[in-house]
């Protein structure tokens, strides 16, 4: 069998698609409005050096991708482990060797990637105007932010076409949350 | 020379693969396989099926082997047919 369609197979007996695409969302969401309200707060105390906001998302980005590896895989460890012990008593057999089996010590690795990967490639994307402060026309803080917006937005789409929910509106439902989040933020000024 | 035409085999698997999953996983094995994959009794996690096997000449042991690799369990063979043919 093909490792692709060994993988679909994994990703089917253990219905981990919806559970790493779950994570994706969670994680990713979390990721892009820790950024945005760092960048929020350097953005109301007066924009210091470019480089001081660069450190302090990367830093964050990195913690929530450590924070987001390790729990997801512990979580899913145990949780596939608590499945294939169940079906191991169902079926009076060790599935150790089987595709179960398999998938129960492989899926965990991938859907902490997944739940890893998510905020700091989203946060990348973020603060990447940051790093062309001096070509950009705008403070580079306020493309960062209309950026940390944008991708708000579409994970909302990207949730939208999930529910079944016209795009728009569940776009424009987390946008208004992370605009809620930047009003808070101002207010503390 | 035997070789094995028709195997029917009682097996015991997790509802995951479904029955087409399996049936194709098996029926993979050979290039003349037909497969009949009959559900008898569904529980909370597994499924009793009955699986029917023709070929003209089919590898027992890999057929076994892929049951086991999917997570099925035999439990046992209810009826064969084999002829068996000279050697070349």
């Amino acid at each position: 069998m093909k490792i692709i369609d060994q993988l679909g197979l994994f990703l089917k007996i253990t219905g981990s698609h919806t559970i790493a695409r779950r994570y994706f969302v969670v994680n990713g969401f979390d990721g892009v409005l820790t950024m945005l309200g760092i960048i929020m707060g350097f953005y109301i105390s007066g924009e210091p050096e470019t480089k001081t906001i660069i450190n302090a998302c990367l830093g964050a980005a990195v913690a929530l991708t450590v924070s987001g590896l390790t729990s997801a895989y512990m979580s899913e460890a145990a949780e596939r482990q608590n499945s294939l012990r169940q079906l191991e008593q169902a079926m009076v057999a060790d599935l150790g060797n089987s595709a179960h089996g398999r998938a129960a010590r492989l899926m965990p690795a991938l859907i902490a990637l997944v739940n890893g990967l998510a905020p700091l490639l989203l946060s990348l994307l973020i603060i990447s105007p940051l790093w062309f402060a001096d070509y950009l026309p705008l403070s580079p803080l306020t493309v960062a932010i209309a950026a940390a917006l944008g991708v708000v937005f579409f994970l909302g789409v990207f949730l939208g076409q999930v529910s079944g929910v016209f795009w728009l509106w569940s776009g424009l439902r987390t946008l208004l949350i992370a605009l809620l989040t930047c009003g808070i933020i101002f207010l503390l000024d | 020379m035997v070789l094995v035409k028709r195997i029917v085999l009682d097996v015991l698997k997790p509802h995951q693969p479904n029955g087409l999953e399996f049936a194709k996983a098996i029926a993979e094995h050979g290039a003349d396989y037909r497969v009949t994959f009959t559900v008898q009794e569904v529980d909370e996690k597994t499924e009793t099926v009955q699986i029917i096997i023709e070929g003209e000449d089919i590898d027992f042991d890999v057929i076994t082997e892929t049951i086991a690799s999917l997570g099925g369990s035999l439990h046992s063979i209810d009826e064969v047919e084999v002829s068996s043919a000279a050697e070349k």
